[in-house]
């Protein structure tokens, strides 16, 4: 049919003149590449911090004593949250799902000739739950465990490394901060969480920890988690208003604490990060309109080039339409496979990105390879139209004169 | 049957500041089965007469009626309809197209019509002119003569109400030029209209009429008896 023919005549021209299709297709190759890549570095940091909150626990809040200044320095009484404070909160505010007081201090680890320093992390059993701990190997401790301050740990493969290398942690004691304390339980990699390294770290019962190590009786941290389906804010209302009663905090004075909504962070991050996809597929695209411009130049080279051609297509009776549509047909060509090219290469890039990089992971999501190729074939339909045209509105008697 | 019929045809060109009449005032008719040859000199009109019969262009006044249909002031979409139905075109410079087989040339104008068993007819035709076993040969493997032939099966294949050939044999060498114009003879003989637009007499002289241009007039129209 007439369609194959074109398509078959299109494919030739091109492969007859191989140098200047191959240039033409460039820009969209390019093009459509980086449009790939970049969405696919976009997708992958979009992933990296999804798996990040969830590895802090997206749901939670978490209270820190004393008020939070700017640059994140605190001011005014440290010593203000208690773990009564953490009783009331999981016994009086709705729609609260679990609640795990938490303090912290460096301390000193001691296994037979392996010294290090690392954090000495107390809490309670429902900490794991809140953050989706998961274990390497062994348990973690429970809650009757706390109440009656046994010295067992659960530590981080930060620490197992530095004190035990590839020997077996679980059942061995270490001296923290000169005190004995059984591993219980090995935590699972999570990899750094920016301000902290949540591997090395030794998590025991707070109230050992409290009292055995620290001598004190304010926590450090309330986090606090809401039932599924109940919002966060809602909750974190409730935390607000219980505890500037239990601290008795007049009305026209600000908290005496502070409330950091994970919820609200990750909602803002991944705002930020579809931006950031977004204006990074944007760049990538404008090198797509360039592959276009380079498209219009070939296609207005080939139909000056083959005038007499259309000169003859119409004398045995083609229309204007069937003039415009094999041109156009013949941009298209080049720039679907351009396209198609692009998306090899792509997502190639994409997939080294990935491995070679340290910083950057890379997804390749099938939407942006399918927007990635349609895009090429709008670039290949507009920027082959103007050419297509003037092939179409040639006159048969001039075209065929041509030399 | 009345082929053409041309009824004072004029057109004429701005050319650097100046009005050219190309065709000043042409009438004359074919009757279907009539072999024909327009000839004169360069500038006398007949290329441009050529292309007002081809329906490639309009007449500036005067009617053109071909296969009893008034050609004269239709559109282009309309003129290009009766390029592929009644008219088959044969060139001085054969003008296939270079990377299509000739089996794909022959097909082309049948394709343009949408027909489907465009290879068929398209088959039938190159036998006619004795190319069946050149089909599938691109026209830079063909000879001069079988170039021409292969275009003049495209020319056949719409089994068009005319052939019109401009200066058929004007790139073939003489041997080859008459097996041309005898071809084109034995088509006449099946009752093919055909009209030849040549300024080389011994061409002309091969076609029983001849209309000699002059300045875009008819200087003269002499039927022979042969």
């Amino acid at each position: 049919m007439l369609f194959w023919t074109i398509v078959k005549v299109g494919l030739k021209s091109l492969w007859a003149n191989k140098l200047r299709s191959f240039l033409a297709m460039l820009g969209i190759i390019i093009g459509v590449g980086a449009v790939i890549s970049m969405l696919a570095m976009g997708t992958g940091a979009q992933k990296q911090m999804a798996e990040r909150f969830a590895a802090m626990g997206s749901n939670r809040l978490i209270v820190n004593p004393g008020l939070r200044g700017s640059h994140g320095v605190t001011s005014g009484t440290q010593q203000n949250l208690t773990v009564s404070d953490a009783l009331a909160i999981a016994q009086e505010v709705e729609g609260v799902s679990m609640v795990a007081p938490a303090v912290n201090s460096t301390c000193q680890l001691k296994y037979f000739n392996k010294n290090a320093r690392s954090v000495a992390f107390g809490t309670a059993p429902t900490y794991f739950s809140i953050v989706t701990a998961e274990l390497e190997k062994g348990r973690f401790f429970t809650d009757m465990e706390v109440d009656r301050m046994a010295r067992l740990a659960v530590i981080g493969s930060a620490v197992v490394e530095n004190l035990f290398g590839s020997n077996e942690p679980v059942g061995e004691v270490i001296k923290v901060n000169g005190i004995n304390f059984r591993v219980i339980g090995v935590m699972k990699s999570k990899g750094g969480q920016g301000w902290m390294n949540v591997d090395d770290r030794v998590i025991i019962p707070y109230t050992t920890q409290m009292k055995q190590l620290m001598g004190v009786d304010y926590l450090r941290e309330i986090d606090v988690t809401a039932k599924d389906g109940v919002d966060l804010n809602a909750v974190q209302d409730g935390v607000t208003a219980l505890l500037r009663k239990r601290h008795r905090v007049q009305e026209a004075l600000g908290d005496d604490f502070s409330i950091f909504n994970l919820s609200e962070v990750r909602q803002a991050a991944s705002e930020t990060m579809d931006m950031f996809k977004m204006l990074l597929g944007g760049i990538a695209s404008i090198s797509l309109l360039v592959g276009g411009i380079g498209i219009m130049n070939i296609m207005l080279v080939t139909v000056t080039e083959r005038t007499r051609e259309i000169g003859i297509r119409k004398a045995i009776g083609a229309k204007e339409r069937n003039i415009l549509l094999q041109f156009l047909l013949e941009a298209i060509i080049i720039s679907g496979l351009g396209g198609l090219i692009g998306v090899a290469l792509g997502v190639g890039g994409a997939v080294v990105i990935g491995k070679v990089s340290t910083m950057f992971t890379t997804v390749v999501e099938a939407t942006s390879i399918l927007l990635a190729l349609s895009f090429s074939g709008i670039v290949g339909i507009f920027f082959g139209f103007y050419p297509a045209r003037r092939a179409a509105m040639l006159d048969p008697v001039d075209a065929l004169r041509y030399e | 049957m009345l082929m053409i019929k041309a009824e004072s045809l004029v057109k004429a060109y701005v050319l650097g500041g100046a009005v050219i009449r190309a065709l000043d005032g042409v009438s004359f008719q074919v009757q279907e089965g009539e072999m024909l040859a327009i000839s004169g000199p360069s500038g006398s009109g007949k290329s441009t007469l050529m292309h007002i019969l081809g329906c490639l262009d309009h007449v500036d006044s005067g009617k053109y009626v071909l296969a009893g249909e008034d050609v004269s002031k239709l559109s282009k979409d309309h003129l290009a309809e009766i390029r592929n139905q009644r008219i088959g075109f044969v060139f001085q410079t054969f003008n296939l197209l270079p990377r299509l087989s000739a089996l794909e040339n022959v097909e082309l104008p049948l394709l343009y019509a949408g027909k489907h068993e465009a290879k068929d007819r398209a088959k039938a035709a190159l036998e006619t002119v004795g190319l069946s076993d050149r089909m599938r040969h691109e026209p830079n493997q063909l000879s001069g003569g079988q170039r021409q032939r292969v275009a003049i099966a495209r020319a056949l294949v719409t089994d068009p109400a005319i052939l019109l050939a401009d200066e058929p044999t004007g790139n073939l060498d003489s041997k080859t030029g008459v097996e041309i114009l005898q071809f084109f003879k034995t088509l006449n003989a099946t009752g093919r209209t055909i009209i030849v637009v040549t300024h080389d007499t011994g061409v002309a002289g091969f076609c029983r009429r001849q209309i000699h241009l002059m300045d875009g007039k008819i200087a003269d129209d002499v039927t022979g008896k042969q």
